[in-house]
């Protein structure tokens, strides 16, 4: 269904978004001028310092914001509203679970929209459930687990609608780092098998090389643009102490240094 | 468990001084300016014992429950109207911060010609008591839904009424609840006023009704009726919400704090 085809390929092309000033007809720029392709299947990180417009990239994928010009397409079709082709993982669960709902409930939330019956609900979700190791925990209410269980219920909620292609909003940004860590490697565990486009937005550098396939880097705002793109040719799981790793590491690391300054 | 006991034994010390100084000031004044915890006492059985107070507590519960359930009924879904619909709200907005400072009993004699003597007027004038306030935290409450639970509905594929019946109605609850708790305060003061001047029967009828024959005893046995009366449907709204609503994060223990 949703496996590896050539239908899902996201386009963007010059995309821009921006916004006038209400009275003196300025015209700010968010992003400008952004060309990026994104592959079916790729795993690909958005990198950039804080406020450079990476979350509005992602929201305008996931149609959330509208653009203000240039191209965005997936598929050959324009994106102009959510679409259910996209999930999204915020960075936020608290604002973004349903508290009221049991973690199996939250899971099957999609799945109720479009009226499947209770028992392919269920089976489906305790299929993701067991993915993100939460089985057990079906009957618990969000507020009852910790800041990583209640990402991976964001993350069982949008595989169980088995949509092509994942957004992640810094995901892991608030998790204490020994969770952030496991997590990661869950998520690399999880692209692999199910084989979606992921595009996860960050800005911690080695977050960006242990997962992604690549590496879009953003500049810093205003008018952020994608300045590079970086090939991670290593294999995954990933060690983070290899030496290609950390010279890596290094090269994005004075990359930034040079083109900032002071903004980071 | 120790604790507990202390608690408890405070708690006890703190009504027997209070109905001490009850007591004292009803001897410092005298019976008819204070009536004392023994008189209110003897007020109350004489009440009890021709099944007046009974009836009168039966009568202003049932116009409370009445207007107040009739008034919540209108006001959610007027609320969630008004919450949902930018173009509803933004001339629903001055109107409600115009009406919301008139309070109930200033339109009681309009309701009387409106409705007529009977029981429509009071219910109409708790309806309106409790409209205010619930339709008021209701749509705050569709305000503050936080637009992650929304967009993430849309990305799952719900539509703009499922949206509204799985995430916006369940997310608002808290405050819809919030709301008609305290309505129940403000329809428990609109009908004191309307059974004052407007009525037959009713706990109200009785505190100023008691005025005739000097029976500050009677007065104070409404008092302490309506006291009780509030306290104890706060108590079991309260419970209620907490028995029915826990999934919606409804956990508040003691009655609200304001």
């Amino acid at each position: 269904m949703s496996l590896v085809s050539p239908l899902n390929t996201i386009n963007i092309h010059q995309l821009n978004k921006s916004y006038e000033e209400p009275k003196a007809g300025n015209i700010h720029y968010i992003i400008k001028d952004v060309d990026l392709v994104i592959r079916d299947g790729e795993f690909l990180v958005l990198l950039g310092p804080s406020g450079c417009g990476k979350s509005t990239l992602l929201n305008m994928i996931a149609g959330f914001v509208a653009k203000s010009g240039g191209q965005l397409t997936i598929g050959g079709r324009e994106v102009d509203r959510p679409g259910k082709d996209r999930a999204v993982v915020f960075q936020q669960a608290d604002s973004s679970l349903f508290p009221w709902l049991t973690v199996r409930e939250n899971v099957e939330f999609g799945l109720k929209m479009k009226r499947t019956p209770r028992k392919k609900r269920q089976e489906i979700s305790d299929h993701y459930l067991a993915m993100v190791n939460l089985a057990g925990h079906e009957d618990k209410f969000p507020r009852e687990l910790s800041g990583g269980m209640k990402q991976r219920v964001q993350l069982a909620r949008v595989l169980s609608n088995d949509p092509a292609i994942l957004l992640m909003d810094e995901p892991f940004g608030a998790l204490d780092a020994m969770t952030r860590r496991s997590m990661q490697k869950e998520l690399s565990t999880i692209w692999r098998q199910t084989h979606k486009t992921v595009i996860f937005v960050t800005h911690d550098i080695q977050e960006a090389l242990l997962l992604g396939q690549r590496i879009a880097v953003m500049s810093a705002g205003p008018a952020s643009q994608i300045t590079d793109i970086y090939e991670v040719p290593f294999s995954y799981p990933r060690d983070v102490t290899s030496s290609d790793f950390l010279r890596l590491d290094q090269q994005i690391q004075s990359h930034f240094d040079e083109s900032l300054g002071g903004h980071l | 468990m120790n604790m507990l006991r202390k608690k408890w034994a405070i708690l006890v010390l703190l009504w027997v001084a209070g109905l001490a100084i009850w007591q004292l000031a009803a001897l410092a004044y005298g019976p008819e300016i204070v009536p004392g915890p023994i008189d209110t006492w003897k007020g109350a059985q004489e009440l009890l014992s021709d099944g007046s107070l009974v009836q009168y507590i039966g009568i202003s519960f049932y116009r409370v429950f009445v207007g107040w359930t009739l008034g919540s009924l209108l006001a959610i879904p007027i609320g969630l109207a008004i919450g949902t619909l930018p173009a509803i709200r933004v001339f629903a907005e001055p109107f409600l911060n115009f009406i919301r400072f008139i309070p109930p009993i200033a339109f009681i004699t309009l309701f009387l010609v409106w409705f007529g003597i009977g029981e429509q007027s009071k219910i109409a004038l708790i309806m309106y008591a409790t409209l205010f306030i619930v339709v008021m935290n209701t749509f705050t409450g569709v305000l503050s839904v936080e637009e992650d639970k929304i967009r993430s509905a849309r990305s799952m594929g719900a539509s703009e009424w499922q949206i509204l019946l799985h995430v916006i109605i369940p997310a608002t609850t808290p405050f819809i609840f919030t709301g008609i708790r305290l309505a129940m305060g403000t329809s428990y003061m609109a009908i004191i006023g309307a059974e004052m001047i407007a009525a037959n029967e009713g706990v109200g009828f009785l505190i100023w009704n008691s005025r005739l024959f000097f029976r500050t005893d009677w007065i104070f046995v409404g008092l302490i009726s309506l006291g009780l009366m509030g306290f104890s449907t706060d108590r079991l709204v309260g419970w209620l919400g907490r028995k029915l609503l826990y999934r919606y994060g409804i956990v508040s223990s003691g009655p609200l704090k304001r």
